[in-house]
């Protein structure tokens, strides 16, 4: 256990690659190469990992520092079933972010040095094992996050980085107070910083209920506005719609399921009682993230804003699976967890790609681009299939893992209440994304996209020539990162056993589950 | 090796369409290769009907252990080959190629073709995954997938602004209906503690649980079955609710109904089919009428024995089927485009196996599902035929003394026609009296309304062939029309021979089909220790009356041909003038004025509340308050955003120290 870990690997490569960077390396193709390592080895420990038991893998544990009165801190690293699937989504997130990002855009170096931060950041939050690490890690990912749309973000950029500042730091702060709660509510010598001890440490000694339910609104407050539960949801549509493409690819692809992620490993388990006792406030707002949330992308007129509410919406299906607390819920909550981050972080992408190509975000001043860039349209209706929970992309498996969780578990009557709410949800994602699809894609194209003079001779082929106006993805390398996370969606979409060995097991070991 | 071969009647059309949509082919490559993929389904359902293909060894797809509370979750991806998938596999993969092979020669002038395979070849996977599903997820994953081919192809052409709304309105109408469906399917987990639906794994949980015993339909009462078994009932409480409540039964029924009241069109739901006509020729013809279409009645079939659990379920299901059948044949009455007319007609057809099923008749539904789906392929391509010939043109009053210029196309409509309105001793004339004579037994109401449905059937058809085929042209593109090159006509033909033919061969060989399949069932659910209700019978069986089962229909069937075919006879419009009829009863018009503008609206008040009041009023205008308006704008102004991030970013390290050190 106090042997190195290849999990350092997943930290020291991006790490090494802005160290690089910082020396003029050229910066894209250092990034891409760090990702690029990352993602190689995540994948082969999602092969090497020992499913069968569920425990913790490649543990590293070595005292860090000692301070006056704190619990030890250790640099303790190690995953299990629940956080390897989303060491292996943080990998391959990345990667596709950074292949998208433009290679010419300003102040190249800074840029991708900011992108590697934020995947560091992210990837150091789901290995940790300690709390201490586990929070600094996710507040580390969330500064590059704010100097990416304050820097290189789209309409009023400076207005958009400074809410999400402010909120995610406020979200934070709470959910410090939450973590600092719970912690100093243990005698002394039971004080520590070790999730896998702490745990442990309450399995057998519970922390009175009435304490448990004053950490409890701490815990799901932060976590909430961290990930966007209703109603403290309102800094993620606009500031996703100003970020630029890959840093929202990251943040709502990845750095977000760090909240969902904190409820499964922290908040629930080891404030039980205190979850027990708010289930139906956290019921409740779900419910408002599907409906009101979801109502609301009904009403978008641009493509950045709609598909900044539509991943607020599906943060409903999360927090709904982590809510059954039962071996089906949360494991599908844990896939879901994955498939939403690639479906999203396609559909972040794309449209920036879109918004860029086009020249325009606004639905009414769209129209049949389909004719102009058919491999465009293929992929943007790949992602919205996803986002819609459409069979044999990666969504649906877990969606329906959620369903049945729900409809079994969480309360005698209301249970298949909520369920009937969720499954709801994929209506209204249909409805939208597909009037999405039709206002860009199909019709007919508005005057200004039309092949000028010469250009003209389309008849023949489908795949009409490029066009000064819009342009399809031609090169391979154009549209290969998304190709990538559809791929990556459409094999666990139809083979989620692939994940679901590892998943199972570790969801299983988790305590209180119904 | 037996046992891999059935993989591909799953994996021949997936890696067909993969290869098409990643434009591994040229146009006609991509033909060769959705046409053998199509071929080679259908020698393997040759196979497994008759030549001793064997179902292949299920895939775990998804694995979950349940706890005190809950079932389980085990879906595996698996086939199933029994009497209903086996006739139902071969004429999905049989229409289909005809189908297929007709399209080559229709979509020969099309650009996009290679891609219009494609979307073909998605539906076979998809269509035939249905067919052979053996649990209720893995056929809502195909379910969805038909739902996605259709949407594809009713867009094909996606510069048409119709075609593309009406592709969305299709797939929005199916997700809005599968939602009840998927609440079926739940309810159905927690009920029978397993998604499969294997007549096997059915009696057995049947007998497991004990969710009381299934009333048959008005033979026994719960109180009777009690006395019948003698044996306490275990009932299963999950957290406090009682497993085998009414309520609940109820929701599972209508529920899966409700899988089926989309995909099959019921109404409310039915008007997506009309405008999915904007969709090629035969894309209406084998998605949108013989097979895709009838997957909502062939799932009810296929879950049958539940349905008996509720009665009020039951009856819903007869009676919307009813409604169905005669709302839209009243509808069609008054339309004129072919295609619609056709798909009006679907709609009161699909009504009638519905309420087949609902009368307790589901070998009934599928004996009607099989003929309908002959004698409806054969209508739609025979009417792409018209269309090719006129150079697009839909609408009957354009048309005109078709009969002597293409005189292939015509004949093979009107056989379809025949087949269709139930004339002895065509197809579609077995099949209907067989459920007129089912519902007759379950109550007279919903024959009468069969009968009447069948008066209009003649009627609205007759008018078709005769505006349209003859008389005198009204058109210039009527003047000079060309018969169809051999691949569009010899499928006419196949299908002309089938719609004739199948009536008949269903009639002699009714007794070991259908009715033995539900025999055996019945006989494996009431197995042991219980009787055999109905002996031996759980399905309808109407007793033999020639009057009802033969003379009031075709009575019906004459007179309606025969008041059409004089009304309409050399006419150049139409003297009819229903605008009721005419205008679908204004139901497209209701759902767009109250239903999706209302959302619509509630969306954009929600929209407002979120920007002035949740985020603009309180949020911003609490942070404005509390930081100091002045001093924000300052921060930010001066470009010191890094500085600001990092200042919070310390004062939270910072906290965490002093919070603990304190301490």
């Amino acid at each position: 256990m106090n042997s190195f870990s290849p999990l350092i690997a997943l930290l020291l490569i991006p790490l090494g690659a802005i160290l690089f960077i910082i020396a003029k390396a050229p910066a894209r193709m250092t990034a891409l190469v760090a990702s690029g390592l990352n993602l190689a080895i995540s994948l082969l420990l999602l092969l090497d990992y020992p499913a069968a038991q569920g425990s913790y893998a490649w543990e590293m544990n070595f005292p860090w520092v000692n301070l006056q009165g704190l619990p030890p801190i250790r640099l303790h690293f190690g995953v299990d079933g629940i956080s390897l699937p989303l060491v292996f989504l943080t990998a391959i997130v990345t990667a596709a972010a950074i292949a998208i990002s433009p290679g010419n855009i300003r102040r190249s170096s800074e840029y991708y040095c900011y992108l590697l931060l934020m995947s560091l950041g992210a990837m150091g939050a789901f290995i940790s094992l300690d709390i201490f690490f586990f929070y600094i890690f996710h507040e580390f990912a969330l500064i590059p996050t704010f100097l990416l749309i304050g820097i290189w973000g789209a309409q009023n950029r400076q207005f958009a980085s400074f809410q999400v500042t402010i909120y995610l730091m406020a979200g934070s702060l709470i959910l410090l107070a939450g973590l600092v709660a719970l912690i100093m509510t243990l005698p002394p010598e039971a004080r520590t910083f070790d999730m896998i001890a702490l745990q442990s440490y309450l399995n057998d000694h519970p922390i009175a209920v009435a304490t448990q339910n004053l950490i409890f609104p701490l815990l799901l407050v932060g976590f909430g506005i961290l990930v966007g539960l209703f109603p403290f949801h309102s800094w993620a549509p606009p500031g996703y719609a100003s970020a630029p493409p890959a840093a929202a690819m990251l943040h709502a692809g990845i750095l977000k399921k760090f909240a969902i992620y904190g409820m499964i490993r922290i908040a629930i388990p080891m404030v039980h009682d205190g979850f027990e006792a708010w289930l139906p406030v956290l019921l409740a707002l779900l419910v408002g993230n599907f409906l009101y949330a979801g109502l609301i992308t009904l009403a978008q007129k641009e493509l950045p804003t709609m598909i900044g509410f539509s991943s607020i919406m599906h943060m409903g299906y999360l927090f709904l699976g982590v809510a059954c607390w039962n071996t089906i819920g949360v494991s599908g909550a844990v896939v879901l967890m994955v498939a939403h981050g690639l479906s999203a972080a396609l559909l972040f992408g794309l449209s920036g790609e879109i918004t860029q190509r086009a020249g325009e975000n606004r639905f009414a001043e769209m129209g049949g681009l389909a004719e102009r860039a058919p491999t465009l349209a293929v992929l943007f209706s790949f992602a919205s299939m996803a986002a819609m929970g459409v069979p044999g992309l990666a969504n649906f498996a877990g969606e329906v893992m959620v369903f049945f969780g729900s409809y079994a578990a969480i309360l005698p009557v209301l249970g298949p209440g909520y369920a009937i709410i969720a499954i709801y949800g994929t209506v209204l994602t249909a409805i939208f994304q597909l009037r999405a699809i039709k206002s860009i894609f199909y019709g007919l194209m508005p005057a200004r996209y039309e092949p000028r003079a010469a250009v003209a001779a389309t008849a023949g082929s489908e795949g009409t020539p490029a066009a000064p106006g819009m342009t399809d993805t031609s090169a391979l390398a154009e549209h290969a990162p998304y190709v990538l996370l559809i791929l990556a969606s459409l094999v666990i979409g139809f083979m989620p056993f692939l994940l679901l060995h590892i998943v199972e097991p570790s969801v299983s070991l988790l305590p209180h589950l119904k | 090796m037996d046992q891999y071969i059935a993989w591909f009647l799953l994996l021949a059309p997936l890696a067909a369409s993969v290869t098409i949509l990643l434009r591994l082919y040229s146009p006609n490559g991509a033909i060769f290769a959705s046409v053998g993929s199509a071929s080679l389904c259908f020698l393997i359902a040759l196979g497994i009907a008759w030549g001793g293909i064997v179902a292949p060894t299920p895939w775990m797809w998804i694995s979950l252990p349940g706890s005190n509370e809950s079932p389980g979750l085990e879906i595996e991806i698996g086939m199933i080959f029994d009497a209903l998938s086996k006739g139902m596999l071969l004429i999905v993969t049989g229409v289909g190629l005809l189908v297929h092979i007709f399209s080559i020669g229709y979509m020969a002038q099309d650009p996009g073709r290679a891609r219009f395979f494609g979307g073909l070849s998605i539906f076979m996977f998809s269509m035939t995954g249905i067919v052979v599903s053996t649990n209720l997820i893995e056929m809502f994953f195909f379910w969805e997938g038909v739902g996605l081919s259709s949407y594809l192809l009713i867009g094909f052409w996606f510069t048409k602004e119709s075609a593309a709304a009406a592709a969305n309105k299709a797939f929005v109408c199916n997700r809005l209906a599968d939602f009840g469906f998927m609440i079926g399917i739940l309810t159905y987990w927690i009920l029978m503690g397993t998604v499969s639906v294997k007549p096997i794994d059915l009696s057995n949980s049947y007998h497991q649980n004990a969710v009381s015993l299934p009333r048959v339909v008005s033979i026994l009462t719960p109180e009777e079955i009690a006395a019948h078994t003698g044996t306490a009932i275990s009932v299963r409480h999950i957290g406090g609710v009682n497993l085998t409540s009414p309520l609940l039964l109820t929701i599972m029924v209508l529920g899966l109904f409700g899988g089926c009241v989309g995909k099959s069109a019921m109404f409310p739901f039915h008007v997506w089919l009309p405008d999915a006509m904007e969709g090629p020729t035969p894309v209406s013809a084998l998605i949108h009428a013989a097979t895709m279409v009838a997957a909502g009645v062939y799932m009810l079939c296929r879950v049958y024995p539940l349905l008996l659990l509720s009665t009020f379920g039951l009856e819903f299901i007869a009676c919307i089927g009813c409604f169905t059948a005669i709302f839209a044949a009243l509808i069609a009455v008054q339309q004129n485009d072919i295609k619609r007319i056709l798909a009006y007609s679907t709609l009161s057809q699909l009504g009638y196996m519905v309420m087949a099923v609902g009368c307790g008749g589901p070998d009934a539904a599928m004996f009607h599902l099989t003929t309908h789906a002959f004698f409806k392929a054969l209508l739609f391509l025979a009417a792409g035929s018209v269309i090719h010939a006129l150079h697009e043109e839909q609408d009957i009053w354009k048309m005109g003394g078709l009969d002597k210029k293409i005189p292939l196309t015509y004949w093979t409509f009107l056989l379809g026609m025949l087949a269709l309105i139930g004339c002895p001793p065509f197809s579609g004339f077995f099949s209907k009296d067989y459920i007129l004579a089912d519902a007759h037994a379950f109550h007279p109401a919903f024959y009468w309304v069969g009968v009447a449905t069948a008066f209009l059937t003649a009627f609205y058809m007759t008018r078709l062939v005769v505006v349209a085929f003859l008389g005198s042209a009204r058109s210039k593109a009527a003047e000079h029309p060309h018969e169809s090159p051999l691949v569009m006509t010899i499928p006419l033909i196949i299908l002309a021979v089938l719609s004739v033919g199948s009536g008949l061969w269903g009639f002699w060989s009714s007794d070991s089909g259908m009715k033995n399949f539900y025999h055996n069932w019945a006989i494996n659910l009431f197995s042991d220790t219980d009787p055999i209700p109905n002996n031996g019978h759980f399905i309808t069986v109407p007793e033999i009356n020639t009057g009802i089962e033969l003379g009031i229909p075709f009575a019906a069937v004459f007179f309606g041909a025969l008041l059409s075919y004089y009304l309409y006879l050399d006419r150049t419009t139409d003297p009819l003038h229903i605008r009721l009829l005419a205008r679908k009863f204004y139901v497209d018009e209701l759902y767009q004025r109250r239903l999706v503008r209302g959302q619509q609206l509630l969306a954009g008040l929600l929209n407002w509340i979120d920007a002035w009041i949740l985020d603009g009023l309180i949020l911003r205008g609490g942070a404005y308050i509390s930081v100091g308006f002045g001093e924000v704008f300052r921060l930010f102004q001066t470009g010191s955003l890094q500085t600001y991030a990092f200042i919070f970013t310390l004062g939270g390290v910072l906290l965490i120290y002093f919070t603990l050190f304190a301490h």
